[in-house]
C-alpha cells in the first residue's frame, strides 16, 4: 500500500472491518415486522446459476474507478501547460476563469475550510489527488462526460492543482506522480464515531 | 351548493368559524385549517346522484382538488426536490412524489438492455441482466430514505427561516414498499473472497455515482430494488434497480445501478469525502456517517397552515431512525417545559416512518409545539443546541435536531424554536 492511504486508511478499516464475510443461512426471510432479512428459503441451491461470468475484457469495459493509492489510474500523462488549454476548453464555463467565479463548484479553496462554499474547494476538502482523478474522469465535464481522454484529464487534474499552488507550473503528472501527492485535507477525514446508544454525538 | 370556485375551507371549519367549536366539543385537523397559501378548488357542479359517473380507465388519476406537488430546487442536472410533507397521509410516500436528489439528472434506460457487474474481490463474476436478477428469491420491506442534507435549513442559528414549510425544510424524506433481491443473495451467488471489508456501488447516470459501503451492512439488510410501492421502480428512484440500504443516508443508496465491485478497502470516491462528510468543530470532517439518527417533525399545525379557530386541534408528525424502531414520540404544547406522550399510529416497522398524534385543546393564546422520538437504542431526538454543542454550528449534513413551531395567537403558524434558541 502507498504512503499516501496508509494513515488515513488504517483507522477507516480498524473502525469498519467486519468479522469474516457472513454467509447467509437459511431461516426465515423476513422479521417480526415484515422486514426483509439477510436470507434464504430453507434448501436453496448452493448457486442459482442465473447471470453470466464476467470476462476480463468485459470488467475492464467498466471497471474504472482508482483508489487512494492509484489502483486503477490509466497510463498516459499530463503536463500542468497542456492541463491549461483543457481547462480553457472544457472546465472554465462552469468553474471560472481561476477556479473560484462558479457559477458550479469551486475548485480553488479560500478562507476557513469549515465554510461553506469556499472552504469546500478540492484543495481544502479533498483527501487525495488520485480520487480527484477518478471524479474528473467519470463526471466531467458535465454536459459531455467520458469524452476527454486519459492523457487530458491527467493534464487538467495537473492544472487544477497548480490553480491551487499544489504544483509547480511545469509540472508533468502520471500514475505514479499523481499517487504521490499529499493534498493538504488528507488527514481531515475520519471514520465515522458514533457508537449507537443514547449518545449524542 | 356553492356555483363558482371557492377557497378551500371545509364544512368543518366553516361551522367552527360560525359556532365556535371549542363549546361543540369537534376535534379539528389539518383538514379543518386552511393555508395562508389558499388554493382555489373546484367547485361541486353537479349532484353526482343525478347524473352518471365517468368510465372506467386503464389508469387512475388524483381527485381535481387533491394535487400534491413536489418542490423543485432548480432546474438543473444536479438538484433536488422536496416531498409534500404537510399533504400527506399515513406512511407510505405516493411514487409520484416521492424526492428526488440527483447528481447529472434522471438517465433514460431501457430495462431489458440494462446490466449489473458484480466482480473484484469474488469467486465468480458475473453480469446479471433484469431477468436474472428477477428470477432470484424475492424480498420486500418498508423503509424511509432520507438525503443526510435533509433539515439543513434549519442550522444556522443567523439564518434561521420562518416562513417554511415541512416540505421545504425536511421534504428530502419519503418511505415506500420496496421491492427486489437481498443483495446477500446475490454476493452469495458470486462467492465473497475471504479479506473483503467493502463493496462499490456505481450507477449508471451521467456522474457515475459511485459509493463504498461496509461488506457487513451489504450482507445484513441491503437490498437490490427492483420494485416500489407495488411496480417497477420509478425512473427518478433508480430504475431498473437501485442499492437500497435501509436507515442510511439517501446518497449512498446508489440508483441506476451498474456495477458492484468486491473490495478489501473503501474507494474514497468525491461523495464520501468532499460531500456527504460531516464537518466537527474539532477541526476534523466525520465520514461514512452512513446511519440516520431519531427525527422527528410535527407535519400539523405547521406552516403554510392558519389555525381558524382555538379548541381541540390534533397535532400531526413524522418519527423515524435508522437504528430501528421508534418507541416514543413526545410533544409540548409549551414551548418545551412540559412534554407527553403521543399516540404511535400502527404500524411501527424498523427504518420506517411512524405517524404520531396528539390531542390538543389551544387556548388561543400564542405558543410553541414541538417533539421528540425516542428510538429503540434509547436515542432521544436531540435539541439544536445539544448539536451544535457536539458538532459544531458549522456541520453539514445529518441535521436531526427538534423541529417547533410557533402558533401565533391571529392562528398563523410559523417554524421557529422562540425562546428555545
Amino acid at each position: 500500500m502507498n504512503r499516501p492511504v496508509a494513515g488515513m486508511l488504517a483507522a477507516v478499516l480498524a473502525a469498519c472491518t467486519p468479522e469474516a464475510p457472513a454467509t447467509p443461512g437459511a431461516s426465515d426471510a423476513t422479521g417480526p415486522d415484515g422486514e426483509a432479512v439477510a436470507a434464504l428459503p430453507t434448501g436453496a441451491p448452493e448457486q442459482f446459476g442465473f447471470g453470466t461470468h464476467a470476462s476480463e475484457d468485459r470488467i475492464a469495459l467498466w471497471d474504472i474507478d482508482v483508489k487512494p493509492d492509484g489502483e486503477g489510474l490509466p497510463p498516459g500523462s499530463g503536463s500542468v501547460e497542456e492541463g491549461r488549454r483543457v481547462y480553457q476548453l472544457s472546465c472554465m464555463q462552469c468553474h471560472g476563469p481561476t477556479g473560484t467565479e462558479g457559477p458550479n463548484d469551486r475548485l480553488v479553496a479560500a478562507g476557513e475550510w469549515e465554510q461553506w462554499p469556499q472552504g469546500r474547494a478540492f484543495g481544502a476538502f479533498w483527501p487525495y489527488a488520485t480520487t480527484f482523478f477518478d471524479y474528473t474522469r467519470r463526471a466531467m465535464p458535465q454536459l459531455t462526460p467520458g469524452t476527454m481522454s486519459n492523457d487530458d484529464v491527467y493534464a487538467v487534474v495537473a492544472y487544477v492543482l497548480h490553480l491551487n499552488g499544489l504544483l509547480a507550473p511545469d509540472a508533468v503528472l502520471d500514475a505514479e506522480s499523481l499517487a504521490a501527492i499529499e493534498m493538504p485535507a488528507r488527514d481531515r477525514f475520519v471514520p465515522d464515531d458514533r457508537a449507537g446508544g443514547p449518545e449524542i454525538r | 351548493m356553492a356555483t363558482g370556485p371557492r377557497k378551500q375551507f371545509s364544512r368543518r371549519a366553516w361551522l367552527a368559524a360560525a359556532s365556535g367549536t371549542a363549546a361543540s366539543g369537534l376535534v379539528m385537523t389539518r383538514f379543518d385549517a386552511v393555508k395562508a397559501t389558499v388554493q382555489e378548488v373546484p367547485a361541486q357542479s353537479v349532484d353526482p346522484t343525478r347524473v352518471p359517473g365517468r368510465f372506467v380507465s386503464e389508469v387512475g388519476r388524483r381527485a381535481p382538488g387533491e394535487q400534491p406537488r413536489r418542490l423543485v430546487r432548480t432546474l438543473a442536472l444536479s438538484s433536488s426536490s422536496r416531498t409534500p410533507l404537510q399533504d400527506l397521509q399515513g406512511t407510505i410516500t405516493p411514487s409520484d412524489l416521492h424526492f428526488e436528489r440527483h447528481h447529472a439528472g434522471v438517465p433514460d434506460i431501457v430495462a431489458e438492455e440494462h446490466e449489473l457487474l458484480v466482480h473484484g474481490m469474488v469467486e465468480r463474476p458475473m453480469v446479471f441482466r433484469m431477468a436474472d436478477l428477477r428470477r432470484y428469491p424475492q424480498a420486500s420491506r418498508i423503509c424511509f430514505i432520507e438525503c443526510s442534507g435533509n433539515g439543513g435549513g434549519a442550522y444556522n442559528r443567523n439564518r434561521m427561516p420562518t416562513a417554511i414549510s415541512p416540505q421545504q425544510l425536511d421534504g428530502l424524506l419519503s418511505t415506500s414498499e420496496w421491492t427486489g433481491v437481498m443483495l446477500s443473495t446475490i454476493l452469495r451467488e458470486v462467492g465473497v473472497r475471504p479479506g473483503a471489508n467493502w463493496i462499490l456501488a456505481e450507477g449508471r447516470d451521467a456522474a457515475v455515482m459511485a459509493r463504498s459501503v461496509p461488506l457487513d451492512k451489504a450482507m445484513d439488510d441491503s437490498m437490490l430494488a427492483y420494485g416500489q410501492n407495488g411496480e417497477a421502480i420509478r425512473p427518478e428512484q433508480g430504475y431498473p434497480v437501485r442499492l437500497l440500504l435501509p436507515g442510511w443516508e439517501g446518497n449512498a443508496q446508489v440508483k441506476w445501478l451498474r456495477r458492484i465491485e468486491v473490495s478489501d478497502r473503501p474507494t474514497m470516491t468525491r461523495d464520501e469525502t468532499s460531500r456527504y462528510t460531516d464537518p466537527l468543530k474539532d477541526g476534523t470532517a466525520r465520514q461514512f456517517s452512513f446511519v440516520m439518527d431519531a427525527k422527528s417533525i410535527i407535519t400539523f399545525p405547521s406552516y403554510p397552515y392558519v389555525l381558524p379557530d382555538r379548541g381541540w386541534w390534533e397535532i400531526e408528525g413524522l418519527a423515524w431512525t435508522g437504528r430501528g424502531r421508534i418507541t416514543r414520540v413526545e410533544v409540548s404544547t409549551d414551548g418545551g417545559r412540559s412534554w407527553a406522550d403521543a399516540v404511535l399510529q400502527p404500524p411501527i416497522l424498523s427504518k420506517s416512518t411512524v405517524r404520531f398524534r396528539h390531542l390538543w385543546n389551544w387556548d388561543g393564546r400564542e405558543t410553541v409545539i414541538l417533539s421528540r422520538a425516542t428510538d429503540e437504542t434509547g436515542y432521544v431526538q436531540p435539541t439544536v443546541q445539544q448539536l451544535w454543542d457536539a458538532r459544531g454550528e458549522g456541520t453539514s449534513y445529518h441535521h436531526n435536531h427538534q423541529r417547533a413551531w410557533k402558533i401565533a395567537s391571529d392562528g398563523n403558524v410559523t417554524f421557529g424554536l422562540g425562546d428555545l434558541l
